[in-house]
Order: structure tokens, then C-alpha cells, then sequence
């Protein structure tokens, strides 16, 4: 693994933003220390599999996993929103999206 | 600075995101109803909410419109391609990402055949199509007229979270000069025109299910680099394509007159005022840390089944079009009209009943559509093609002739009853003319002696040499019967 591909704190902290995770400076730079160290020993994988062996999102090779066109069990409004904080109408109801501009 | 002024200076470039909601049964990856309609949070399951432990499974309706899509368009359909996670967090999102496709859509690289109104055709090249899930529907609570701003709270529906959608996207659209924005609407209206066909979505743009994405730049020649872009989001109509890409195109070129650079950024279409106002920044760099689905397994879609399904296409409206101006001899811009006033299939099924092309046309184009405008009707609600069949047929019989058909119309349409029937009822059928029919009997006789030497002689079958000439000269109209007894009276009297 090259030392280009090591995790930066600023990394870190744009994808803690994203994630809507507040965190602190001395996690950002234990996290890219942990990360770094992460993605080193997940690197080894590529000494191992050579060209011959295709890149895969999946542990099993499984495709064209499919279901017919039928409707379902549904939910009522009342078991959807059973366990919602809060709701009106028959709807979630969520907090201000976008605050004063 | 004016549209017109804009456009001499500059160089318009477009692009267009279409979604089209999907015509299934079920959702995109569970099997809640994907109707319209319904009470709030009715059609959903414990995968529409994205509640912990439920997993999606792919809707193969969904895959096999996809598909479709993509052959109509002459794309190639992948041999395999994955479902990703666009991840961003609204309401609307219920699971925190959109169920997508990424850097493997389903359909990559084809073509959109576009006609203008006049006839101009123009070849949109599309990049690629992908499937994905729509979102819930958010209502923003509080605020001035349910806008975002300023609301205290908002409710959401998930009815609509999950309901299979595939979303295509061009290649930059370059050369269409001061014609892009008509361009813009008009590659919209055929791929609403190619969904129906396809029978893939009901594709009604007031009820969403198909929604554009405008995106405009412009540059100083075609030479250019192109230029900085904005994307004029949901833009739900015909006209409200054409007006929006017209209206960024003098906005912008009012902003680079003047030194101004353009911002790349999502703008909003306003119906009322016909402007695009700034919605929020955006980067090519969206970060949406997309990744490939874990709970969904790639797709390798048989080259059976596609080739299966791309045997099954209907014909397009465009191939239509062209098949029926050959059959019909129309000229294109008969075939325009027809088309522009939602005629082609009333004529389509005036033809298959019997009528001949030109008639058809005629008549609908002609006096349906002049009662039809009086009343403030859409000339098919007034009569039916098989009725227009059947005037037109009562006219080649030469029991009607033009007048007296649009008098029957007139009946028909005051729901007289059928063409026949308001005829009789009227007495409207024309007398026949046997003077008409004498005439060409005589001439018949006069110009074959030799025939008539037979037929006296006793040869009754040489009366047949006679009927062609005389079916000539009354233009096939003559009853076969009675020119055969008025030849008999002549020679045998």
C-alpha cells in the first residue's frame, strides 16, 4: 500500500459530515489512523487474487434474484406509523427540514 | 438580453434527465401495490419503510420495462450490471439511500429520433438508462403555501417511496441552435409517446409520472468548450420545457454580457412567472458515496430474454408515422396535422373499417373537426371511425354525395342514430341516375357492333364484354343488374 493511499483526517471529516457524525479532533485523527490500518490489511487481498479473479460485490455468485409482479402483504397506516416519533394525518411527521435562510 | 439576441451570440448546448414512473403491479423491490391514489402510508411494507431486517427483492416486471426502454431507444442492455446505493439523507428517503444504479445501468448508448413540428428530425443521443426507486412524497407544514421555507415541520407519505422508476440520460444535445428548447420539449414528448407504446407507464406528465431535468450551458461558438451548466429540476410539462430552456438561455446569456460567470447549480422552474430561480449549489462532486447494494445480486440479464423482448417491441410512433404516410400516401405535412390534432388513430381505425385513407382524413380533419370545434369537443367524442366508415362508404355507393353526407353527420352526431339509419329517416339518398347509367349502356352498344352481332345472334354470355366499358363509364357505380336488362330492352326491342 502506498503512502498516497493513506487515510487523511480532512477524509475523515468530510465523510463524519456527510454521515451527520459530529466529531471531535482527536477522533478524526484516531479514526484515520484505525482506517488506514484497515484498508492496508484489506489491500493484501490484492497480492492474493490475481488478474484472473473479476472484482465481486457478493461472498456467493448469485444472480437474477427475482420476484413476480403480485402485490403483497401491505402495512396499515396504523402499523406504519406504530412506532413513529411523531405523526399527523396519517403521515410521519419529521422536524424542519431547512432552517431560516 | 432578449432570447433572440442571446441566441445569435451564443451557442446553446442542452442535456434532459427524464424519470418515468414504471406501470407495474408492485414496487421496484417489494410487493406493495404501486397504484395511485390511496390513503397516506397504505401502500407500503416493512421494505417501503426501510425498517431494520427487511430486505428487497427485485421486481422482474421492473427489469424487463427497463429493458424495453432501452432497445426502443437502440441502447445495448448490459450482460450484467448492479444495483448501487445513492446515499443522502431527506425525509422522503426513508432508508437514508436511493435504491439506483451507478456506473452499470442497465442500458447504455442509444438514440432518440425527435421530430419537430415542421418535420425537422433531430437525433438526441442518449447515454444511458438506469432503473432506481422513486421517493416518498414530503408536505411541508407552516411555511407560506406549503413551500419548504419557513415550515415548521413536514408530514411524509411513503406510498410512493419505492415505486420502480428509470431514469435516461442524454449525451449533450449540441446544434440545435435557437431551436433548443423546442428540441427540449419535443424529445420529452416522444419518449411519453414511446413509454404508452411500449405499454411500460401510463406516462401522464400532470400526474408525475414523468418528470424532466433541464440542463443548459452555453458557448460562444460550437467550436467552444462547453460552458458552465445549470439543471432546471422537475419540470413537468411540454411547454414548461420549452419556456424554461428559453429562459436560461437569456438569463445566461444576459450574465456573461456582462462579465458574469455562471454558477453550476440546480434551479427551479416557476409556472406562474416562467423563470428558473436558483435552487442550491452543485458540483460534479456530489459526494454520494455510492456503493454496490449489498442486499441485491447482480443482474445478467439472458440475451434470450432481450433479444426475446427487443421481438416483442411494438412498432414506434416514428416508424408508425412513416409506415402510414407510404401506406396512405399522405404528405408529411397532412401527417403533421393529423398528428398535431390527435387524429391518427381515429383515421388508423376509420381506414381498418373500410375507409379509404384520403376520405378519413377528409372527414375528420374537415367537417368533424369544425362541429367538434363549435361544441368545444375533441372531434372523437363526437363520432366514431366506424361511423365515418360507414358515411364515407354510403358516399362511394353514390348514395350520398358530399352535401348530403354532412347533413347526415350532422344527424349522426345529434345522435340520430347511424349513417344509414339518418339518411332513411331524412331521406337523404340520392335518387339514382339512370340517365347516367343509359348513356353508357348506348355507348357500349355503339362502340362494340361486333358484341352486339353476337348477342343477337343468342350468345347471352357476350353481354358480359359489355359490362367493362359501361362499369368505366359510371365509375364502377353502375348495378350490374340493371345494366344487363336495359342492353336486353335495347337490343330486343
Amino acid at each position: 500500500m502506498t503512502e498516497s493511499s493513506a487515510i487523511t483526517p480532512e477524509q475523515v471529516e468530510h465523510l463524519a459530515s456527510l454521515s451527520r457524525i459530529a466529531m471531535g479532533e482527536d477522533e478524526l485523527n484516531a479514526l484515520a489512523g484505525d482506517l488506514t490500518t484497515i484498508l492496508k490489511n484489506v489491500a493484501r487481498v490484492n497480492e492474493v487474487a490475481g488478474d484472473d479473479v473479476p472484482a465481486t460485490s457478493h461472498p456467493i455468485a448469485l444472480t437474477n434474484v427475482l420476484r413476480p409482479d403480485v402485490v403483497g402483504e401491505t402495512l396499515t397506516s396504523e402499523q406504519a406509523l406504530a412506532s413513529a416519533p411523531a405523526a399527523a394525518d396519517d403521515k410521519f411527521l419529521v422536524p424542519q427540514i431547512l432552517g431560516e435562510e | 438580453m432578449k432570447y433572440e439576441e442571446a441566441i445569435k451570440k451564443y451557442d446553446p448546448v442542452i442535456g434532459i434527465e427524464v424519470h418515468v414512473e414504471l406501470g407495474t403491479a408492485t414496487k421496484m423491490f417489494d410487493a406493495a401495490p404501486n397504484t395511485f391514489g390511496g390513503g397516506p402510508n397504505s401502500n407500503i411494507t416493512p421494505t417501503s419503510l426501510g425498517l431494520p431486517g427487511s430486505l428487497p427483492v427485485v421486481n422482474e416486471k421492473g427489469v424487463e420495462y427497463a429493458i424495453k426502454i432501452g432497445l426502443a431507444m437502440g441502447c445495448e442492455i448490459a450482460e450484467t450490471c448492479r444495483f448501487a446505493r445513492k446515499n443522502y439523507f431527506y425525509p422522503d428517503v426513508p432508508k437514508d439511500f436511493q435504491t439506483s444504479q451507478s456506473d452499470e445501468p442497465i442500458a447504455a448508448e442509444g438514440q432518440v429520433e425527435v421530430e419537430l413540428e415542421d418535420g425537422t428530425l433531430v437525433t438526441v443521443p442518449v447515454e444511458r438508462a438506469h432503473m432506481e426507486e422513486d421517493a416518498g412524497k414530503n408536505t411541508h407544514i407552516g411555511g407560506a403555501t406549503g413551500r419548504i421555507h419557513g415550515a415548521d415541520h413536514s408530514l411524509v407519505d411513503y406510498n410512493r417511496a419505492g415505486v420502480p422508476l428509470v431514469e435516461i440520460v442524454t449525451h449533450p444535445i449540441t446544434g440545435t441552435g435557437e431551436r433548443a428548447p423546442e428540441v427540449a420539449a419535443a424529445y420529452v414528448r416522444t419518449l411519453r409517446d414511446i413509454f404508452r407504446a411500449l405499454g411500460v407507464s401510463e406516462a401522464r406528465m400532470e400526474q408525475g409520472n414523468v418528470r424532466a431535468d433541464v440542463n443548459v450551458s452555453l458557448r460562444e461558438s460550437p467550436e467552444a468548450p462547453l460552458g458552465t451548466r445549470t439543471e432546471t429540476k422537475n419540470v413537468n410539462s411540454f411547454r414548461s420545457i420549452e419556456r424554461a430552456v428559453r429562459f436560461e438561455i437569456a438569463r445566461q446569456a444576459t450574465r456573461l454580457e456582462a462579465g458574469v460567470s455562471i454558477v453550476q447549480e440546480t434551479r427551479h422552474f416557476h409556472e406562474d412567472t416562467g423563470e428558473t430561480t436558483s435552487g442550491r449549489p452543485k458540483s460534479d462532486a456530489d459526494d454520494y458515496r455510492y456503493f454496490p447494494e449489498p442486499d441485491l445480486v447482480p443482474l445478467t440479464p439472458s440475451r434470450e430474454w432481450v433479444e426475446e423482448l427487443r421481438a416483442s417491441l411494438p412498432e414506434l410512433p416514428a416508424q408508425k408515422r412513416r409506415r402510414l404516410i407510404a401506406e396512405w400516401s399522405f404528405s408529411d405535412l397532412e401527417m403533421r396535422d393529423i398528428v398535431n390534432a390527435g387524429l391518427l388513430e381515429a383515421i388508423e381505425d376509420t381506414v381498418s373499417a373500410g375507409a379509404k385513407p384520403a376520405a378519413a382524413r377528409k372527414w375528420w380533419t374537415g367537417e368533424v373537426a369544425r362541429l367538434a370545434n363549435q361544441e368545444d369537443k375533441h372531434p372523437t367524442e363526437l363520432v366514431t371511425p366506424a361511423q365515418i366508415a360507414s358515411l364515407t362508404g354510403l358516399i362511394d355507393e353514390g348514395k350520398l354525395n358530399d352535401k348530403l353526407a354532412k347533413d347526415v353527420l350532422s344527424g349522426v352526431v345529434a345522435g340520430e342514430g347511424e349513417p344509414a339509419e339518418v339518411m332513411s329517416a331524412r331521406g337523404l339518398e340520392i335518387v339514382e341516375d339512370t340517365g347516367a347509367l343509359e348513356a353508357a349502356v348506348d355507348e357500349a352498344i355503339a362502340a362494340n357492333p361486333d358484341v352486339v352481332e353476337k348477342i343477337k345472334g343468342g350468345k347471352m354470355q357476350a353481354i358480359g364484354a359489355l359490362m367493362g366499358p359501361i362499369m368505366k363509364a359510371t365509375r364502377g357505380q353502375a348495378d350490374a343488374g340493371k345494366a344487363k336488362d336495359l342492353i336486353l330492352a335495347k337490343l330486343g326491342g
